[in-house]
């Protein structure tokens, strides 16, 4: 029961995305890519911030309380979630004007 | 130019507001201003260094061990809050009628001084260090590095000056209510700190998040704001929060105030 219920679950998950519990932002110049990020609700996820420029650059998100800074040419992964579906912003503190967003989705839509 | 001038201005505040409260809060205490200066020298040194960590150490220090440095800074910072808190809470009275007499000479090993100390020291290394940051960031910037660079320098002078204006406005507050008025001050400062604290250790995994966002104030009052900035500093706002940090928060606020009234429950009368 247990098994199948997990399996179940497995299966959708691997519907919504691949490897939902790990995704790649990238900084790059002035922007961030992909500057929407899609998670399912529900499911604590992994994100690895990578830092192709030279200078560093702050990840903050006020709407996950999270902040942490990764060097330049450098990279750093952040654990955010399990979270509830809606829109989460998220900035460079050093750049206000390089932003995104993380939409969550809840599962099966 | 203005976009790093108001990056500057609030890397600077939170730093410049925390210091403006807890030199009025220590009025009267002797030799404080020492104290404080060579804890804002200190923490300028600290957040060098982190900066530098941060930067050539790259990946190793990036992460976890970068949250969890935020997180017990601003845990020492909370501790150092409470104990003048309530330090002030048992002498402070004394203090503000015979201090300004005879110019307060008295014991003053007992005094906080230590946490004045302590507290400018976490302040300034903590939002420092990302100035820093930032500031080497703009300045190997390429082209527009000079205008930047003066840009950020009036972001930090402005900082400076809002604290400034604080805590000539804590000075004007009649005697009667200084100790009411700064020890709320610093006990909502306190907690505010306390769940900025919870925000790092649940980025770490420390601690469960006990949910996200259990309310969203943020069409309300956007942390994004110099207005919400601005009681996120002083009062802990936060548009977004999670159990957590509400947990901390409330804790924080809770005890320090059962402390207060412990410790200084005896005297005569209560703030008013």
């Amino acid at each position: 029961m247990r098994l199948t219920l997990s399996l179940l679950m497995v299966a959708a998950l691997a519907n919504i995305a691949f490897a939902a519990d790990e995704i790649t932002l990238t900084a790059d110049h002035q922007k961030f890519t992909p500057s929407e990020l899609s998670i399912p609700a529900g499911v604590k996820t992994k994100i690895v911030i990578r830092n192709q420029n030279a200078v560093p650059v702050e990840f903050e998100s006020y709407d996950l309380s999270r902040e942490i800074i990764v060097p330049g040419h450098g990279e750093t992964a952040i654990y955010v979630g399990p979270l509830e579906a809606g829109s989460y912003q998220f900035f460079n503190d050093f750049d206000h004007d390089m932003k995104g967003s993380i939409s969550v989705k809840a599962r099966g839509n | 130019m203005l976009a790093t001038a108001i990056i500057m201005f609030r890397e600077v505040l939170e730093a410049s507001l925390i210091i403006a409260i807890v030199l009025g809060a220590s009025r009267g205490i002797e030799n404080r201003g020492r104290w404080v200066a060579s804890g804002a020298l200190l923490g300028l040194m600290g957040a060098a260094i982190v900066a530098l960590l941060a930067n050539v150490a790259s990946s190793e220090f990036s992460g976890n061990p970068q949250a969890l440095l935020n997180a017990a800074v601003l845990l020492g910072a909370v501790a150092m809050l409470a104990w003048h808190n309530v330090w002030m809470s048992a002498h402070g009275r004394q203090l503000s009628t015979e201090a300004r007499a005879i110019g307060a000479d008295v014991e003053s090993g007992q005094r906080p001084m230590a946490a004045l100390m302590l507290i400018t020291l976490a302040a300034v290394m903590r939002e420092g260090s990302e100035a820093v940051l930032f500031l080497w960031a703009i300045a190997t910037g390429g082209e527009q590095g000079a205008n930047m660079l003066i840009g950020g320098l009036g972001g930090v002078i402005a900082g400076i000056l809002v604290g400034l204006l604080l805590y000539l406005g804590l000075l004007r507050i009649p005697t009667r209510h200084f100790f009411g008025v700064t020890s709320w001050l610093i006990l909502l400062l306190a907690a505010g700190l306390a769940a900025q604290a919870a925000g790092f250790l649940n980025q770490v995994g420390v601690l469960p998040s006990l949910g996200n966002g259990i309310w969203n104030t943020s069409g309300i009052l956007s942390q994004n704001s110099l207005f919400g900035q601005f009681l996120h500093v002083l009062i802990g706002y936060i548009a977004r929060p999670s159990g957590i940090q509400i947990l901390f928060y409330v804790g924080t606020f809770a005890s320090i105030f059962l402390l207060m009234r412990t410790c200084g429950g005896n005297r005569k009368k209560k703030a008013g």
